[in-house]
Parts: C-alpha cells; sequence; structure tokens
C-alpha cells in the first residue's frame, strides 16, 4: 500500500513537473489560443475550470510539439529488429503524445534493405514495425491507437548500393495519420 | 575441351516494340550443337512482324545447347521444294539445318518447315503448322520446341511464359508496379495487374491458368488468386499483418502462404474451395517462403528459428520440420526441380547472394550464379534451367542459368527494373 501510494504520490509530482515545464516554455500558438479561450469567460468558477482545461491543452500542446520535433525514423542492423538505444528518447516523445491523446493514430511502416529475400524481408519490415509498436505499448499507448505495415525492400529510402544506402533503408518509419 | 566461352548480342528484330527483354548469352554450353535456320521463304504477299527463323535460333540458342550459324555465311537459302546440297551446310560448320516456308491464304497461313541432319544427309522430319498471322509467334515457339526435342530428347520450355514484376520508381513513395505475363523469350509482354503499392510472390497453378501473388489494395496486403483468360480475382486472404508468399499445391486446389494474423509470421494452408485455413508451423521466429514439393507432402520454407535464415522442410501428413540447409548463414527462397530430387535457393557466401541447388539425397551442394543480389529462382518445367532475378548498377534484370551452371544468359529489361520471376508449367 505504502509503495503503491509512494508511486502515486511520485507520478503526481512527474506530472506537476512535467506541467510546470511546460509553463515555463509555451510556445506563442498555445498561448495565444489560450487567452481566446479565457476571454470570453466571466465567472470565477469557469475561469478556473477553463484555465485547469487549458493547462491540460498547454500539455498537450506541448506533447504533440515534442513528438512532432522527435525523429520518426528508426534504424536497424542487418537481419535484426532490435530498436536502437538512439530511438528510445525519440519513442519516447511519441509514445507520451500518443497516450496523452488517445485520438491521435500512428502507422508504422517496416524496411528492410535489399539483400536477403523479398518476402522474407516482408517479415522481417514487419517484426521491425511490431518492435517498435510493442514499445509504443509498453509506454501506455493504445494498440487500437497504431497500425502497422510492412514495405518489405520495395520502398528503398537511399539507392545507394553499400551499407551507407542499407542502413538508411532498414528502417521503421513512423507515420501521425 | 577448353570451355567454350563466347559473347552474343542477339537482339530480337522482330519483336514488337512494346517487348521489354533482350537476350545476351554470356556464357554457352561446352559443346553447342550448331544448326543453320535458314530465312523462311514467304509466299502469298504481305510481311510479318515475326522473322520466324530468327525467333528459332534464339530460342534454341538461349537454351544454351545451341549455337546459329550465321544467317550471312549461308551459300544458299533453299526453301521446302529446293534441292539441299548437305555439303554447302558441311562447309559451314552446320550439324542441322532447318528449311521452311511461310504461306499466306488470305487470313491464314501455314508454316512447312524440315529439319536436316546435314552429316547423315538425310531429312529428320518435316511437319506442316496451320495458324494466322497473329499466331506466328506461337508457330514459332512449337517449331522451337519440336527441333529442341528431336535433337536433345528433351521436351522444350519455349511455348512456356513468363511472370514477372516491373517496378518503375519515381520517389520512394510514388512507384508504378506491374505483374507482366510474356512469352518464354520476353516476346509479347502484357500486364496483368498494376498497382502503385508493392507486388510480391507471383506464383503459377499447375495447369498454369492462374496466377496467386501478393498485393495492396488500399493499404493493406492481400494474397490474390488471377484468372489469367478472364482477368477474374480472388481475394484469398487480407488479413491484418503479413499476407505473403503464396504457392499452389500440385494439385492446384490449396495455396501454402505466410500469415500473421496470430501475431508471427507462419505458413497456413488455404483450401481455395471452401476457404478453410490450416495453419502449418508454430514459432516465434519467421516462417515464410513456402514451396510444395511436385509429390505434394513435403513444403520447402525459410525459417529464423535457428536465428538466421535457413531452409526447412515440413513434412504436410504430421507437421514435422526438419533443417535443410546447413552450409552459410543465409539460405532462403528454396523451390524444388520438377523431379523433386533436388532443391534451389538463394545463399550467401562472401557477404553475396547466389542462386545454389543442392540434391536433397546426396546433400551436394553448388553454387550457380556469380553475380550479386541474385534472388527468387524459378526451374523451367523441362529442369534445365532456371530465371532468377538480380541487379545491374541498381537495376533489376532477370538471368537464366543452366542446371549445371554452365549456360548463363541475362534478360535486361529495356525500360523498368524487373524482378520476382515465375516460370510456367508446361500448357501442353
Amino acid at each position: 500500500m505504502n509503495m503503491l501510494k509512494q508511486a502515486k504520490i511520485a507520478g503526481i509530482a512527474g506530472v506537476l513537473a512535467v506541467l510546470a515545464g511546460c509553463a515555463g516554455q509555451v510556445n506563442e500558438e498555445a498561448a495565444s489560443e489560450a487567452s481566446v479561450a479565457t476571454a470570453g469567460e466571466s465567472t470565477t468558477a469557469s475561469t478556473q475550470a477553463s484555465s485547469a482545461a487549458d493547462a491540460a491543452r498547454v500539455t498537450a500542446e506541448q506533447l504533440k510539439s515534442e513528438a512532432m520535433a522527435a525523429d520518426t525514423l528508426f534504424f536497424f542492423e542487418f537481419d535484426k529488429s532490435d530498436l536502437s538505444q538512439d530511438a528510445l528518447d525519440d519513442l519516447d516523445a511519441h509514445a507520451k503524445f500518443l497516450a496523452a491523446d488517445r485520438n491521435a493514430k500512428v502507422r508504422l511502416e517496416g524496411h528492410a534493405d535489399e539483400r536477403g529475400t523479398r518476402a522474407y524481408n516482408l517479415a522481417l519490415g514487419e517484426r521491425r514495425s511490431n518492435a517498435v509498436a510493442r514499445y509504443l505499448v509498453i509506454q501506455g499507448v493504445n494498440r487500437s491507437q497504431i497500425e502497422t505495415v510492412s514495405y518489405g525492400e520495395e520502398r528503398p529510402l537511399s539507392l545507394v548500393r553499400d551499407d551507407s544506402g542499407w542502413s538508411r533503408n532498414r528502417r521503421v518509419e513512423l507515420i501521425y495519420q | 575441351m577448353r570451355p567454350l566461352m563466347w559473347l552474343v548480342l542477339a537482339f530480337f528484330v522482330a519483336l514488337p516494340a512494346r517487348a521489354e527483354l533482350v537476350i545476351e548469352i554470356t556464357r554457352g554450353a561446352e559443346n553447342p550443337i550448331k544448326i543453320a535456320v535458314v530465312p523462311f521463304q514467304v509466299t502469298g504477299g504481305g510481311a510479318f512482324d515475326v522473322d520466324l527463323a530468327r525467333l528459332i535460333e534464339s530460342n534454341l540458342e538461349r537454351s544454351g545447347q545451341f549455337i546459329r550459324v550465321r544467317r550471312d555465311t549461308m551459300l544458299s537459302l533453299p526453301g521446302p521444294d529446293d534441292t539441299v546440297f548437305y555439303r554447302d551446310w558441311r562447309a559451314i560448320d552446320s550439324e542441322y539445318t532447318v528449311i521452311g516456308s511461310v504461306v499466306k491464304e488470305g487470313n491464314e497461313l501455314v508454316v512447312r518447315y524440315g529439319l536436316h541432319d546435314v552429316y547423315g544427309e538425310r531429312l529428320l522430319f518435316e511437319e506442316r503448322v496451320p495458324g494466322a498471322p497473329d499466331t506466328l509467334r506461337d508457330i514459332g515457339h512449337y517449331v522451337s520446341d519440336r527441333i529442341y526435342e528431336a535433337l536433345t530428347g528433351l521436351k522444350g520450355f519455349f511455348s512456356t511464359r513468363l511472370l514477372y514484376v516491373s517496378a518503375e520508381r519515381r520517389s520512394e513513395k510514388d512507384q508504378t508496379f506491374k505483374l507482366i505475363l510474356s512469352d518464354a523469350d520476353g516476346g509479347r509482354p502484357r500486364t496483368v495487374f498494376q498497382s502503385s503499392e508493392p507486388i510480391l510472390s507471383p506464383a503459377w497453378s499447375p495447369d498454369g491458368s492462374r496466377v496467386a501473388y501478393m498485393s495492396f489494395r488500399g493499404k493493406r496486403a492481400g494474397i490474390y488468386v488471377q484468372t489469367l483468360a478472364t482477368g477474374e480475382v480472388q481475394q484469398v486472404t487480407s488479413f491484418s499483418g503479413l499476407n505473403s508468399a503464396p504457392a499452389f499445391s500440385p494439385d492446384g486446389r490449396k495455396l501454402v502462404m505466410t500469415l500473421s494474423k496470430d501475431g508471427n509470421p507462419e505458413l497456413y494452408v488455404a483450401n481455395l474451395r471452401t476457404g478453410e485455413l490450416e495453419r502449418m508451423t508454430n514459432h516465434f521466429a519467421i516462417d515464410t517462403e513456402a514451396s510444395w514439393s511436385p509429390d505434394g507432402r513435403s513444403i520447402l520454407f525459410t525459417s529464423s528459428r535457428g536465428g538466421k535464415p535457413q531452409l526447412y522442410m515440413l513434412n504436410v501428413a504430421d507437421q514435422s520440420v526438419k533443417r535443410v540447409t546447413f552450409d552459410g548463414d543465409y539460405n532462403s527462397n528454396g523451390a524444388f526441380t520438377p523431379d523433386g530430387e533436388s532443391i534451389v535457393f538463394v545463399h550467401r557466401t562472401n557477404n553475396r547472394f547466389h542462386i545454389a541447388r543442392m540434391n536433397l539425397e546426396t546433400r551436394e551442394m553448388q553454387i550457380l550464379t556469380e553475380t550479386d543480389l541474385d534472388e527468387s529462382p524459378s526451374v523451367a518445367p523441362n529442369g534445365t534451367m532456371l530465371i532468377y532475378a538480380t541487379s545491374d548498377e541498381g537495376r533489376g534484370l532477370l538471368g537464366l542459368v543452366s542446371m549445371d551452371g554452365r549456360v548463363r544468359v541475362r534478360l535486361p529489361s529495356v525500360t523498368e527494373s524487373v524482378r520476382e520471376p515465375a516460370w510456367s508449367p508446361f500448357f501442353n
């Protein structure tokens, strides 16, 4: 029980910290939206309610802008579907936004490089998109917000035929719908 | 006994303008049969867009077992009714000579031809083949099959067909994929299905009337079976996840395929009439690229269950699985030879991907190709050659190689990048 309480408190503190962090760096667009939203309000109660909503919205906006700024390409080793350490920070940003906005949907397109056979690479591309999907779900995203597809080696990003090109093609592309 | 190495660029002069593939023989057999195909005499007026003699000599040469005697060295150009002076043909080193004519009568025509044994100084056989101007190419392939069979004892593959996928790329997300059906020589290509999304794994039904493939309708992949004569399309599956790598059972009633609807790529067998689906594998690794054995008892497939892609054999009756390949760390996309005794597959060695063949009983393996990124081997129905996909500076092209690796032929596409070839069964 105590552990749970502590965890809850820590969780709340975390949320507050995020809110505080956000408040300090509200972007201009969000700020102007907030002022428009408060302009028509007259009673204290509704102003209070609206400022809570504003805070939530500001948070959502902030999470969204962080997600939008994060990388949407995640790369893999040959014949592997393990996420790289590099990918995790960016995926965390996407996961936070998706977890906060259940209406947001994302499509994960898995790809392989041209080496190896095509149908196998199609399966490999699916493994990669599933690896990303699984990570997002662990971070709190609903599986229903995620659509996965594999294009195997059929849609290379780079046509360079050495490891510099191949390493760019072994990827998952995260695309907001 | 020195290996005969030669290079011929044999363009099909008579191919229609749309034709996509040209033939380039990069290596021939050790002792090819020298054959002279005399230009066919044309009577009854009008010109045809098919030069029968060229078509026949190119067909025979593509098998690797023949080499043409060049037309400009011929001392005379006799017709079927003329006396054959065998001495003249010996003089230019021709072992066999084909002499023929095309007689046009209204909208119909008759092709007459005879095959002469120059050293035996005799006519081996002659034949009259009725047809029409638009079947002249079919007749040319038929005549090629007859000559090939008479001189090698094997059934020719010249009247068979190829399926392959072409891709035209403008950018990563702007491509046109076409499933193309052509003659065995690449002639008469026609588009069977076209999509802006990838088309993969075309596979022939055993009677050659239908083709299964993976494509996307919308953003979702599915497996489709298309009847070639009518264009009618049956959607076999469109589950979430993978729907890929279909292959027909030898009786044409079932399709083995890869589905990941239960979370992981597994092999399933679909009954095409009832739609009933049976799961065949159960492993957390990738299982895909299934191919049915000619006797229907086994299914060869690629699995990463050992950590790396290797070929495994599934016993259809009890679903037991045995590993087949052990040499190298990448063996995939296997197919059986028509006699069921050997398999062909993609094998990685020194970081390059080649086509290899392995006898299932002796386990002896031979690498057949030496280009890179070689894939999708598909064996001719007479078992003498296979067609595969390779690439040249990023552009996909098709190659033929004899089953002993001695004969190699390139079929580069004139326009688009081509891949995923599938050789048809015999149609007769």
